[in-house]
């Protein structure tokens, strides 16, 4: 039964169904799940690009793809799972859970969240245009000029990657805003930072970090655009220019970005783990602790990637120590987890537990794999060759795509309302965890007997058929699982049983609203007096419901003392069509027509005004 | 599962990865058959480590096989311990002190290597040779000898050659996984290696920084000689090739009236183009186009016939000889020892 102020906020909040709010709504949730969708989606593509690659790999001398393709699809793999794939999953998940974590009602800036989204789907489809227009990015992800300037490079491929990742960019950097904002400013009374869950002090960093990574990335992109339009040298060699100076930007974004996508799935990890020990985790404190500095280091750490251009000795030292210190915070995360483990009841194996228990399994080994990258001498025997490929695989996919699983399975009855099979969770996590380690594994080995990356064959004299076969088989496997997933989503949504509020007995603050939660969240803001909420107040219950209008409630930074209620907008339009005129600025571009994006980009200036006009002061 | 089934289980998967790992000691590039000071620093180190890292590995699974399956007293309570504040000891100890005992090791040993390193580039060296990265090969220079070649370097065994290598168009990367760690090549820069095998062979190297298309098919070989065997080839590679009689004269004719001359150099020729490799010795070499294929007449003629369809992207064009033309032309080359 609603009672008279759920039916209050439900008029409130509540939107009118039908085609009109889908692209005006301004709600974290259903903006979160678009997220996750088309993050997914994203997987799916990119996973399809894998299959191709270890179809061509899995025997010497193979023809199924011409160098060309081979180039284009390892380029947009990687620039899919980090750019489009794995970041806006977790910027999607963190959209839909921190609001409901942090006990309020919506993220800070509601349409500046719906310009993030349509941004990143304009940015996605941008990068994906390539494959449509023939011309695919094709320089690596990672894109090295030379290679990827003018003279070497010379069609649109790499003008779309750098373009795309720039106009990627500019989703990522809003969000991460508007999550800093949300959790200094929006956290329920009592929960002070101190009390954080580890989930959002994860976010908390990981956003910070995508704020201060993106302008060296967006920086060196706008410099690879001068030279390959407009004529400047930055990066070319023969008129004054340094090739290595790209790999010291993209790099000084590229390690923080490993962090940005590792630490949301520690996050994941910290919340999976103690629920399922029955307790809560060992040395908040510390874990809190090892996320802010990892996030500060990972600054600092980004010439490991470069140890075989040729730097100085006395640089690449510091580099090296810095490399080997970043791993005590990971360590202390490893050591907090099992202490909750060893410490806490009789853990129950559920999917998401699995995935967890998966996940430090596969991550260890990924770690120590990535201490040696530290000690030049040894990086500069593997980097660059499959021993690198089977680290980083075991780091991002062990480390973050493990995680993302666990934390699907463990919150897909809140989103959905519906629980899933634990039969098919438990199968489809034997089947992901087996496969994984068959398809990355060997490559450990691969790289240890001389095979080089990113080569689109291999001769049968380098004695590594055997090993490719061998992990082409594993991908098969791994993708049957990742498939056993889907099937398991997809039957839940239409025949699982409704969920109940709380199936896990959590302690965080979204298991108090109903599942799926109604559009305002919570019918009262709940009052935190402890780290486990619902673990410790039996009774969360406030008079403080905000009934008087579309409201949610500002607190202060450190202690979340009440200020004072914040006016929230109404969805709009704006933030699509204004992310529509940004998409006409980056083709104008791409397509080299100056009178074009001088016209857009007035034009989506234009746009902005409109959109902080009609808010007349509120936030949004 | 029965603890039986564990064991053989177990027992499987370790044979497994033992297995694999057997296969990691041989075949051309591997890094564990170490045959020269560089290689053997990297694999000495590569064994520490791995060692370490399976220690730390195992202490992490132990901790955690005893935490998921302890006996608990009660263990049928589900509601949550919220009285336990303990543990921060083991955190500490084992995600703090733990690796920073294993860090400092690391370190130390990083800085020992680092060091036998510097010293190894800056001591005293028999020859100097310029490794100069194409795409997509790679062209040897000897300064001091006079000698320019491609894909194949030859140096004395057990003695240091100092390699300087740059690229002309995009970064490659130079690496003999037997005998050096790998060092990027970079235009306008030059980085220095030393090569040096501690026995007679040929040992495979690969380009391993992604350099476009035809990355896949940057193979080199280097031969390591006996001193003196080193000198004769030095002395060989010195000559000017005889004229051509016959056949091999007519293909002489057809070279220097087509279009090769413009990117390749025959000395003792009007040849002298600098943008393929120099042809001057060619049929003294084991392979063509980089490691793509054995360097036979029958392929000598399919590559310059058409080599998109041998290595498709790479820089040199079909040719519209005939083919009579051709295979004057091989029968030219093939003279060239």
């Amino acid at each position: 039964m609603a009672t008279a102020t759920e039916e209050r906020l439900e008029e409130i909040w509540g939107e009118e169904p039908g085609p009109v709010s889908w692209f005006t709504t301004g709600d974290h949730k259903r903006i979160g799940r678009r997220y996750i969708v088309t993050a997914l989606v994203f997987f799916l593509l990119g996973g399809i690009e894998a299959a191709f690659m270890r179809w061509q790999l899995a025997q010497p001398g193979s023809t199924h793809l011409t160098p060309e393709q081979y180039d284009e699809l390892f380029s947009m793999h990687g620039t899919t799972m980090i750019f489009l794939f794995i970041t806006p999953l977790f910027t999607g998940l963190a959209n839909y859970l921190v609001p409901l974590m942090i006990g309020t009602r919506d993220m800070a800036f509601p349409r500046l969240n719906a310009f993030s989204y349509w941004i990143f789907l304009g940015a996605g489809i941008f990068l994906y245009a390539g494959f449509v227009v023939g011309a695919a990015p094709n320089g690596g992800w990672f894109a090295y000029p030379p290679l990827t300037g003018p003279i070497f490079d010379p069609g649109i491929n790499m003008d779309i990657w750098s373009l795309g990742l720039i106009f990627l960019s500019i989703s990522t950097t809003a969000g991460a805003i508007n999550l800093i904002v949300t959790i200094l400013k929006l956290r329920a009374p009592g929960m002070s930072l101190a009390r954080m869950p580890l989930y959002v002090w994860a976010m908390f960093v990981t956003a910070w970090m995508m704020v201060l990574a993106m302008p060296p990335l967006t920086y060196a992109n706008v410099l690879l655009q001068l030279d390959r339009n407009l004529g400047t040298n930055f990066f070319d060699p023969t008129a004054g220019g340094d090739p290595l100076l790209w790999q010291h930007l993209f790099w000084l974004f590229g390690h923080p970005d490993v962090y940005i996508i590792f630490l949301p799935a520690v996050g994941i990890v910290s919340t999976v783990i103690p629920t399922f020990s029955r307790r809560p985790i060992v040395g908040y404190p510390y874990v809190a602790l090892a996320t802010v500095l990892t996030g500060i280091i990972a600054f600092g750490v980004w010439v490991h990637h470069m140890f075989a251009t040729g730097l100085p000795s006395l640089g690449l030292t510091f580099f090296a120590a810095a490399s080997m210190i970043i791993t005590i915070p990971s360590g202390v995360q490893v050591f907090a987890w099992l202490a909750t483990i060893v410490r806490g009841r009789r853990p129950a194996f559920t999917t998401p537990f699995l995935f967890a228990i998966g996940f430090i399994v596969v991550f260890v080994i990924g770690g120590v794999t990535g201490v040696m990258f530290a000690s030049v001498p040894f990086d500069q025997g593997v980097t660059d060759s499959y021993f690198v490929v089977a680290h980083f695989h075991y780091v991002l996919f062990g480390g973050a795509v493990f995680p993302m699983f666990a934390g699907l399975h463990y919150w897909f009855p809140k989103i959905t309302g519906r629980t899933y099979s634990e039969t098919l969770g438990r199968w489809s996590f034997w089947l992901i965890f087996a496969g994984f380690n068959v398809t990355f594994f060997p490559m450990h080995i691969m790289g240890l007997l001389g095979m080089p990356r990113r080569v689109y064959t291999y001769s049968p004299d380098l004695g590594v058929e055997g090993l490719n076969l061998l992990s082409s088989v594993g991908a098969a496997v791994l993708t049957i699982g990742i498939a056993l997933v889907a099937i398991n989503a997809i039957k839940s949504l239409i025949a699982g049983s409704k969920a109940t509020a709380n199936p896990w007995g959590a302690a965080t603050l979204e298991w108090a609203t109903t599942s799926p939660p109604a559009h305002y969240g919570f019918a009262s803001i709940p009052i935190v007096h402890g780290r486990d909420p619902l673990w410790e107040q039996p009774d969360l219950g406030s008079d403080l419901t905000l009934t008087h209008g579309r409201e949610i409630l500002g607190t202060t930074i450190t202690d979340a003392d009440p200020e004072e209620p914040l006016p929230m907008p109404e969805g709009s339009v704006l933030p699509l069509v204004t992310a529509l005129g940004f998409a006409a600025v980056f083709v104008s571009l791409l397509v080299g027509s100056v009178p074009a994006a001088l016209v857009s980009t007035l034009l989506t200036l234009g746009l902005i005004g409109a959109w902080t006009w009609t808010l007349g002061g509120v936030p949004g | 599962m029965s603890t039986k089934a564990r064991v053989v289980q177990g027992s499987a998967v370790l044979a497994g990865v033992l297995a694999l790992t057997d296969a990691a000691c041989s075949g051309p590039g591997a890094t564990s058959d170490a045959s020269g000071p560089g290689a053997h620093r990297i694999s000495l180190l590569s064994v520490g480590m791995f060692t370490i890292a399976a220690f730390v590995f195992l202490v992490v699974i132990c901790f955690l096989a005893y935490g998921l399956f302890r006996r608990r007293p009660g263990s049928d309570d589900e509601r949550p311990d919220l009285e336990d504040r303990g543990g921060t000891r083991m955190v500490l100890l084992g995600g703090v002190a733990f690796p920073i005992v294993v860090l400092i090791t690391l370190f130390v040993i990083t800085l020992i290597a680092l060091e036998a390193q510097a010293r190894e580039d800056t001591g005293s060296h028999v020859l100097t040779i310029n490794v100069v990265a194409h795409r997509w090969w790679w062209e040897f220079q000897y300064p001091d000898q006079g000698i320019d070649t491609a894909n194949e370097a030859h140096i004395p065994t057990g003695e240091p050659v100092l390699m300087q290598v740059t690229s002309t168009d995009v970064i490659h990367s130079f690496w003999v996984p037997r005998l050096q760690r790998k060092v990027d090549a970079i235009p306008g820069r030059t980085n220095d290696v030393t090569l040096q095998a501690d026995a007679d062979g040929t040992y495979l190297g690969v380009c391993s920084e992604f350099c476009g298309l035809q990355h896949a098919h940057m193979h080199l070989e280097v031969v390591a000689q006996a001193p003196d065997a080193f000198d004769g080839w030095v002395g060989q590679q010195q000559q000017v090739p005889p004229e051509p009689t016959g056949e091999a004269l007519q293909g002489q004719q057809v070279f220097l009236g087509s279009s090769c001359v413009y990117c390749h150099s025959i000395t003792g020729t009007n040849a002298n183009g600098t943008v393929g490799p120099n042809l001057t010795h060619v049929a003294g070499r084991t392979t063509l186009a980089a490691g793509t294929i054995p360097n036979t007449p029958e392929e000598l003629a399919q590559w310059i016939e058409d080599p998109q369809s041998v290595k498709p992207g790479t820089q040199m064009p079909a040719s519209d000889l005939t083919p009579t033309q051709i295979r004057q032309l091989v029968a030219y080359l093939e003279s060239l020892t």
